[in-house]
């Protein structure tokens, strides 16, 4: 399962990445593997997505959460 | 005067980085509650406490020391660069306290560099109110820096950072947080030898960043790719090896030092709000209720002491009139230099509303939660969520924005930004906006609430927004590039904007107004009247000969044949000759040739528009009766047909060429240095020139 299949309120712990670019970034944003992210809210247009990880609020598209690979 | 010592400010966007620097310097660095507020290196001095000089240098927020975008890319080559004039000897690396874990990052990056460290530890209030617990003294322990806990907000922890500055170390005293020789032993020992890099770190970003560092020679980076290739080095699994090595580091860091409660408070607090702004159906609504409102208050807040000012100068030229003797220089003067003045200056009380608004907007939050809901439509017309704020901040000025283009990673969504930002209606179309609407729409209220002159405003303001999507959909199919965008962006907590801030924007941003319109008015003004007031050979001559014969005199009255002179004398003036020149071009848009005098005048900067209408009215008016500009454009008549020169149709022909004539010379330089060519600015000019063109045309058409 990946992060873009998430409901608002639902929580996942990060496993692996999809795309090596991407995980770059994600995890220097603080997304690592063994991290729990909680999916917070959904724009209004149902793209992107908020996302609470390492205590802080993250943005990104769904085409991004969905190279986050959940346990 | 040299400084002692220079010390560079770092850390994460938004974490207090240019509000500390304000308090240092006593300097007002541009702060604001979303990431990517300052996106140069900005530098100023303070005293230390031991009375030593320190330069301090504030610089764009990063999440670490590979840069995404451009802004973040200028504080590895500051850090780094031996060349770089800003390059410091201490660096203090700014930490939100209550969001410890990803700052880190960075300053395990910096720390690893080896240049001397002090971390700041701010925003504790909020810390502190979200009862997250910081062993600060075991934290600077483990860290081997020293650790100064801080709320710069509330004036909190300067004396002690200050007294940390002045005892800072000449040497790096903090350990390695991870060894990096394990990413690339070999590469690493080669470059450290061949360049002779002392630190292993910097030589393995090198290995990462020689592509982008101007400060190695050509064959340096050469060299560095030739070895890289040799050692098979692939820099994304190196990068992605290093981030998770320093989390490991720093969650073991944290483990022992801070304790943070289950949800934090202030994070609730936001969620809270987020639920009704960013609503569903909501969020849009509220939107659009926000800016309704602020182009309402615009002109509803505006009126009274918008007359105050008008007033004031009306009783400015009466007395100066009566103090200077009449003749060319009273004529220069009054005519020439105040009339363009008053003109523009009248402005100040909406240009001030307008710049408070933006600035609570972009100091509670809530600009970025736009950026989020419109991401998905910006991506379809080829922006990016993140245009959303330079063109809101197009409201107000066109550069600034144009230069908060380089948070965005994409650089085709960067260029598409940068293109259609000076299509949204800026500060300085609202002279022209305001002045035409008040000749041609009723000063009526609609459904009681409303303010039908407010609404057109509002109107032309949405417009100009829908314009630069449109536009922007357009460029989107030309401008062709395989380059991945993405958006991956924190959201702040939201806060309460500081009122003084506000206020200090109000004030800096009329006083630019004031001073940067007043130059090139004043100059416009003085030059236009030149050309008005003299014609070429012996005309004016003519023409007072003309009217003196007692012919005239007997069928009018003194009065009538001094108007009918002056009006004749500025139709043969260099001015008017210039005018006539272009009149066929701008006729079918429905102007006559002393619009075009102003629309030329316009290019240097769009608020001299109503510098230009007053000086030419001025020189041409009598002066026993005094008006304020609205007034003599009010009465202004054709002559041939005796009909007012501005009506709907040529009054919103004109708001439409305004719209999209790109009538700003700052822009344009702004555009030339943010892209480093000519290209881009000609063919921006170029485009919105033809648009300009065709849609006042249309415009014209249509309603005459
Ligand atoms: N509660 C609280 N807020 C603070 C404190 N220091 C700064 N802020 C707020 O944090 C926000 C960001 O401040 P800036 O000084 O613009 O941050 P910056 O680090 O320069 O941001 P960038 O230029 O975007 O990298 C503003 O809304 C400040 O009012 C603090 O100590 N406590
Ligand atoms: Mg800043």
């Amino acid at each position: 399962m990946d992060l873009s299949q998430l409901e608002v309120g639902q929580t996942g712990v990060v496993k692996e990445f999809t795309d090596l670019e991407m995980s770059v970034k994600l995890m220097e944003m603080g997304c690592l593997p063994g991290e729990t992210i909680k999916v917070t809210r959904v724009a209004p247009l149902g793209d992107p997505i908020a996302i609470t990880v390492s205590g802080y609020q993250l943005s990104l598209r769904k085409l991004e959460a969905s190279t986050i690979i959940l346990q | 005067m040299k400084a002692d010592i220079r010390v560079a400010l770092a850390g994460n966007p938004n974490t207090g980085k240019s509000s500390l620097f304000n308090v240092l310097t006593g300097l007002n660095q541009k702060i604001g509650n979303f990431p990517g507020v300052t996106v140069d290196k900005k530098t100023g001095t303070m005293q230390l406490p031991d009375g030593r000089h320190a330069e301090v240098v504030d610089l764009p927020g990063t999440y670490s020391l590979y840069p995404k975008s451009k802004d973040e890319s200028i504080v590895f080559s500051v850090l780094a660069d031996k060349i770089d004039t800003a390059r410091p000897d201490l660096v203090v690396v700014i930490l939100d306290a209550t969001n410890l874990k990803r700052n880190l990052l960075l300053y395990t990056q910096i720390a690893d560099l080896k240049i001397p460290v002090i971390v700041a530890l701010n925003m504790m209030d909020m810390a502190r109110a979200s009862a997250i617990q910081i062993d600060v003294e075991q934290f600077s322990k483990k860290l081997g820096v020293p650790v100064v806990p801080m709320a710069v907000r509330k004036g909190e922890g300067i004396a002690e950072l200050k007294q940390a500055i002045a005892y800072a170390n000449k040497i790096a005293l903090q350990p390695d947080s991870i060894d990096v020789n394990v990413f690339a032993p070999e590469l690493i020992g080669q470059i450290s030898d061949e360049l002779q890099v002392d630190n292993p770190y910097l030589a393995l970003q090198l290995a990462h960043q020689h592509e982008h560092l101007r400060y190695l020679t050509n064959e340096q980076s050469d060299r560095i790719e030739t070895l890289e290739q040799e050692h098979s080095f692939h820099s994304q699994k190196a990068q992605a090896a290093e981030t998770v090595a320093r989390y490991n580091f720093i969650n073991d860091l944290l483990y022992d030092t801070v304790k943070t409660p289950e949800a934090a408070q202030h994070e609730t607090f936001s969620n809270k709000i987020d639920h009704i702004l960013t609503h569903k159906l909501w969020g849009f609504v509220i939107f659009m209720a926000i800016l309704l409102f602020i182009f309402q208050s615009i002109f509803a807040w505006s009126s009274y002491p918008m007359d105050l000012i008008e007033t004031l100068f009306v009783l400015a030229e009466d007395a100066m009139r009566n103090i200077i003797p009449e003749g060319p220089l009273a004529s220069l003067l009054i005519d020439g230099v105040l009339a363009g003045l008053s003109g523009v200056l009248v402005f100040i009380p909406q240009i001030a509303i307008l710049f408070a608004f933006i600035s609570i907007l972009e100091d509670t939050g809530y600009m970025s939660r736009v950026t989020f809901m419109m991401d998905k439509l910006m991506r379809k017309v080829g922006l990016n969520g993140k245009s959303v704020v330079p063109l809101i901040g197009g409201f107000a000025c066109a550069v600034p924005s144009i230069m908060g283009t380089r948070t965005i990673e994409n650089w085709k969504d960067r260029m598409i930004t940068i293109m259609v930002t000076p299509l949204v209606a800026c500060s300085a179309r609202l002279p022209v906006y305001t002045l035409l609407i008040a000749l041609v729409v009723p000063d009526r209220s609609v459904w009681g609430i409303f303010n039908m002159q407010g609404l057109v405003l509002t109107a032309i303001y949405v417009f100009s927004l829908v314009s630069a999507i449109i536009v922007a959909f357009v460029l989107k199919f030309i401008l062709k590039v395989r380059e991945r965008g993405y958006f991956i962006m924190e959201l702040p907590v939201y806060r309460m904007p500081r009122w003084k801030n506000v206020a200090f924007a109000m004030y800096d941003r009329s006083k630019a107004f004031v001073i940067q319109a007043g130059k090139v008015i004043i100059a416009v003004s003085i030059v236009l009247w030149v050309l008005a007031s003299y014609g070429p050979g012996d005309r004016f001559e003519q023409i007072e000969q003309k009217y003196s014969s007692a012919e005239y005199k007997k069928t009018n009255t003194q009065e009538d044949i001094d108007r009918i002179i002056a009006s004749e004398k500025l139709e043969n003036s260099y001015a008017g000759m210039l005018g006539h020149t272009i009149e066929p071009v701008i006729k079918p848009l429905g102007y006559d040739w002393k619009i075009g005098i102003a629309i030329i005048t316009s290019f240097a900067a769009r608020e001299v528009f109503v510098g230009t209408m007053a000086t030419i009215y001025s020189v041409e008016g009598d002066t026993d009766n005094i008006q304020s500009v609205q007034e003599k454009m009010a009465s202004a008549r054709n002559p041939q047909t005796g009909l007012p020169v501005f009506n709907l149709a040529s009054a919103f022909s004109l708001m439409m060429f305004y719209a999209f004539a790109m009538q700003c010379a700052s822009t344009v330089a702004t555009v030339y240095r943010e892209t480093k060519s000519w290209k881009w600015p000609a063919i921006q000019f170029a485009y919105m020139t033809v648009l300009a063109y065709g849609v006042a045309f249309i415009t014209y058409q249509l309603l005459k």
